[in-house]
């Protein structure tokens, strides 16, 4: 509509994080993209790389968007189009619960509201999870936009993210000139993400539910990036960018298969022992599995995709496992590394005799194996 | 068939192996590497000719395959579908231990295999029974075992075997999801051999008294499903699961204790204890009936109760008369 004749300026929530500042970077080289606003309770970690190129300006506003705030930002830089990032599972420096919860629901209520005072929004894009759908046992193998989970999450992040996305429906309700494009991604992993999952991940040895082998999907935080960046743009001649759409990469990981690929061992628990674990983990503040983890790493989730492809136009560039296989490589081996455990198979199908390593490859004619860069 | 056989001398040594633990000890690569000069030494020795006694000739071939298979699994190299099955272990390993169950032990006779389509989707709905879910299981075996394309049954199942530890883990691996419209409308539009067994309970867990007499459908679910995907519904009917575990007392009061359907008395169980478990050997027949097409009917067919309600009549009459049928032509229970 409006973003031939006049520039887009766009404000960036949660710039502090790494997808964040990664967002903020990137929307920056887009073309009619006039001026990037960041905002965030602490400045980030990082400093600001100046992109080469030409590059929108960047402003930086350290406020809490929990305080009505953020409407003079909006109001200052004549701000259009709103892309909320903070939603998250973790607080920036606290981990108490109810202050992220606070930061999460208040910070959003208080972000639509000046978004609903302010004429010129004409975009809002929000960053949500898959976790919305909840993992239980009696829920569908594999969850498309439109389904409602028959156990949605009862606390944590999830719940968080849950409440957001009914305030962001009430919102496009109010506002129906806005676009309100509504992102659920799965767990976004990559070399640099600092989600709870690649903490987990970490571990030297992981421990495991007994009797569960959870459907674990992944998003790469390039494709991340470009989803979001998709998202502010006008859309493509025959996509929608409205909406809400699950995010995720092609294909499925079980636990095991990752903990395989990443060669690291797994102690299966029994449930009531790995809660009690995780919560000992959590007031220790060794690391931080909070109960939906919990439940993801139990019962698994796996979204449909479709909607992303066919209606939004966009294939992740990675499949769960390609986007996993980068995880791997940024954690290093593990005890149990996949190329020595093959040298080991490979070894032994050589003492069986000459002909035995031909038939190694003739048993295998349509797997290659996958190299894990 | 005979190759997934030979296969199994190679899988038995594979199994333990690739599901220890034990292998997460830091030593694990080195202790490994020694491990397998050791046995690669004693096998190029004096072993070798005991082995080519003991698995056949050719056993090097088929243990190379065995020591792939095992590289990939324990290196995570494979891959699962959107609904956790594992092809690779159901093909390998999960059929390839029920397979003697279903030729030896049941010696089912499988007709109208032809019935199930070479490609593309097809509900197969079936009567359930004998207390523990074998005669599903049976099933899946014999349509990869007897089809020419070798087409996996993708069952639907209660969601009692989605809550229970260890169970799930399996059920998923080996193909089956929750019975629901939307997985199951999801695994049609796959093009997926789907299994249902409408009766659910009710039929699995009736008294002997009842046998193959089929218990009410349901709502008819399976057959929206089959409409909404325009798939063939293919009646399949199952005779001798009925009398592996002759079910002639409940405990109602302890089923209601562990959250179970019910808890099976049988002439063996739990009077022999674990040995009451075997199941008896009866001979089985599985027929695939004539498939029942599903596409001429307009795309709002799936929500008339009334179609709904008389295709799954036809489905049940149907496999209501089969049953009769070999009944009537069986010789005897045990063979």
């Amino acid at each position: 509509m409006g973003c031939s004749t006049v520039g887009v300026v766009v404000l960036v929530t949660g710039v502090a994080r790494h997808l964040g500042a990664r967002f903020a970077a990137e929307v920056r080289r887009r073309p009619g993209v006039d001026r990037v606003v960041g905002v965030d309770v602490q400045p980030p970690r990082l400093p600001v790389e100046e992109p080469d190129g030409p590059a929108a300006p960047y402003t930086f506003h350290q406020l809490d968007l929990r305080r009505p705030a953020v409407s003079r930002v909006i109001a200052e830089h004549r701000v259009d189009t709103v892309v909320h990032l903070s939603v998250s599972a973790t607080g920036l420096g606290s981990t108490n619960r109810s202050a992220v919860k606070e930061s999460n629901v208040i910070g959003t209520m208080q972000l639509l509201g000046a978004c609903q005072k302010a004429s010129g929004v004409r975009r809002l894009v929000v960053k949500s999870t898959t976790g919305v759908y909840g993992s239980a046992p009696r829920d569908p193998a594999v969850f498309s936009e439109r389904m409602q989970p028959k156990d949605p999450p009862g606390g944590g992040f999830a719940k968080d993210a849950a409440e957001v996305e009914g305030y962001v429906r009430g919102f496009a309700r109010r506002r129906p000139d806005v676009a309100v494009t509504v992102l659920r991604f799965a767990n976004i992993v990559g070399p640099g993400a600092d989600t709870p999952l690649s903490e987990y991940f970490a571990l030297p040895v992981l421990p495991t539910v007994l009797g569960y082998d959870p459907r674990l999907q992944f998003v790469h935080e390039d494709d991340a990036v470009a989803v979001l960046c998709r998202a502010v743009d006008e859309p493509e001649p025959g996509t929608v960018n409205i909406g809400t759409f699950n995010v995720a990469g092609e294909g499925v990981l079980l636990l095991s298969q990752c903990a395989r690929r990443l060669g690291r061992p797994t102690v299966p628990l029994l449930l009531p022992a790995i809660s009690w674990m995780a919560s000992l983990a959590r007031q220790t503040r060794l690391v931080d599995v909070s109960p939906e983890q919990l439940r993801l790493l139990t019962h698994g989730r796996v979204v449909d995709t479709a909607r992303l492809r066919e209606v939004f136009g966009y294939r992740p560039a990675f499949t769960t496992p390609e986007a996993f296989a980068d995880l791997a490589a940024a954690q290093g081996p593990g005890l149990l590394p996949p190329e020595r455990l093959s040298a080991v198979t490979d070894r032994l199908a050589a003492l069986l005799g000459p002909e035995a390593p031909a038939a190694v490859t003739a048993a295998v004619p349509n797997r290659p194996h996958r190299p894990r860069s | 068939m005979s190759a997934a056989a030979e296969n199994a001398p190679g899988e038995a040594k594979v199994i333990p192996i690739e599901s220890a633990p034990s292998w997460s000890s830091p030593e694990g690569p080195g202790l490994a590497d020694r491990l397998a000069g050791a046995v690669g030494g004693a096998l190029s020795g004096q072993l070798g000719p005991a082995a080519t006694r003991l698995f056949g000739k050719g056993w090097e071939a088929r243990a190379t395959e065995g020591l792939a298979f095992l590289r990939r699994r324990i290196t995570g190299d494979y891959e699962v579908d959107e609904f956790g099955f594992d092809r690779e272990l159901t093909e390998e390993v999960l059929l390839s231990l029920l397979r003697p169950l279903a030729e030896k032990y049941f010696r089912i006779e499988v007709q109208g295999i032809e019935n199930i389509p070479a490609e593309g989707g097809a509900l197969v709905v079936a009567n359930h029974s004998g207390t523990l879910p074998l005669d599903a299981l049976m099933t899946q075996v014999v349509i990869h075992d007897h089809h020419p394309h070798h087409r996996h049954l993708r069952m639907l199942a209660a969601d009692l075997v989605f809550v229970l530890p260890g169970v799930n883990e399996v059920a998923r691996k080996a193909g089956h999801t929750l019975a629901c419209n939307e997985d199951a409308q999801a695994l049609l539009e796959r093009g997926e051999v789907v299994g249902v067994w409408p009766e659910g309970f009710k039929g699995i867990g009736k008294p002997f008294s009842e046998r193959y007499k089929l218990q009410r459908f349901g709502r008819g679910g399976f057959v929206s499903s089959a409409l909404r995907a325009k798939v063939p519904i293919v009646p399949c009917s199952i005779v001798g699961a009925e009398e592996t575990y002759p079910m002639i007392g409940n405990v109602k009061t302890l089923a209601r204790l562990l959250g179970l359907p019910y808890v099976p008395i049988t002439p063996t169980f739990p009077w022999l204890g674990p040995l009451g478990m075997l199941p008896l050997p009866t001979k089985w027949t599985i027929r695939f009936g004539e498939p029942i097409a599903t596409d001429g009917y307009p795309a709002e067919a799936a929500d008339d109760p009334m179609l709904v309600f008389d295709l799954a009549d036809e489905v049940r009459e149907t496999i209501q008369h089969t049953l009769y049928q070999l009944l009537v032509q069986r010789r005897s229970v045990f063979f």
